[in-house]
């Protein structure tokens, strides 16, 4: 059977640059509900940050578009999800090596991402908008 | 985001408050541009200790000017770090390439 989780979040937005901040601080205050440290949220921060700022950067330019953000709060893991409709990713492997850009971010998103979440997958196809799901698992800690 | 700028002799002092992503680097990197252009200072020094976030856009931008200060064979110097921007410089590689110092004060007198 699968899990269900245990609260779930859903927002869309303009992608808009100032609406990155905005995604990663909604996500920090949504994950504060479980049992992270101050440097998990810190490491969910950057990866929400990195994967929303990929979105808006290579999503649709049109005043329509917009930048889609889920949460899913398991016992013993984060669940986030951050799509996009863009012109998607033609090569994934390639996209997700440093140096993968010409452009000023430096091609280091998706290694922040790979540091600082437990999981990664990215679902893109040309022409079929991005999907990147990320998986932060809390680990238990045993009480003294 | 905050950017205050000042130069002290050769160097080029920047104060930045805030948090330095895709909608902030901007603003740090127009304003930097526009000071090394005019002052034509050789050395940067960013003070760093009211930076609450940073991400791969503020390290791209960080990486931008350090490339400038090279061609005038400066240096570059971040100081005042938080544990968390420390952790994402160095993970990025920043720190093989820009100085760090405690403060602002000591950086200056490292020059």
């Amino acid at each position: 059977m699968e899990k269900q989780p245990r609260n779930s979040m859903r927002l869309e937005f303009r992608s808009l640059p100032a609406n990155v901040s905005f995604a990663r601080t909604t996500v920090a205050i949504f994950a504060s509900q479980m049992d992270f440290t101050v440097d998990q949220i810190d490491e969910i921060k950057v990866a929400v940050s990195e994967a929303v700022s990929n979105a808006v950067i290579h999503g649709k330019k049109d005043e329509s578009s917009v930048v889609r953000l889920e949460a899913q709060l398991y016992d013993d893991a984060l669940v986030i999800t951050v799509s996009d409709d863009g012109p998607g990713i033609q090569d994934i492997s390639w996209a997700m090596e440093p140096g993968s850009t010409t452009a000023d971010r430096m091609g280091l998103g998706f290694v922040f991402i790979k540091e600082y979440m437990d999981e990664l997958k990215i679902d893109s196809s040309p022409g079929a908008g991005t999907r990147v799901t990320m998986i932060k698992n809390l680990a238990l800690r045993v009480e003294h | 985001m905050k950017v205050q700028t000042r130069k002290v002799g050769a160097s080029l002092v920047v104060r930045l408050s805030g948090e330095l992503d895709l909608a902030t680097a901007e603003i740090f990197r127009r304003t930097v541009d526009a000071q090394l252009a005019k002052d034509g200072c050789s050395n940067l020094i960013l003070v760093l200790k009211n930076v609450t976030f940073i991400d791969s856009s503020g390290i791209g931008a960080i990486l931008g000017r350090y490339r400038l200060i090279r061609e005038r064979q400066g240096r570059v110097i971040a100081t005042g770090l938080r544990p968390a921007v420390r952790r994402v410089l160095e993970m990025s590689g920043v720190l093989r390439v820009v100085e760090t110092a405690e403060t602002e004060q000591q950086a200056l007198e490292s020059l």
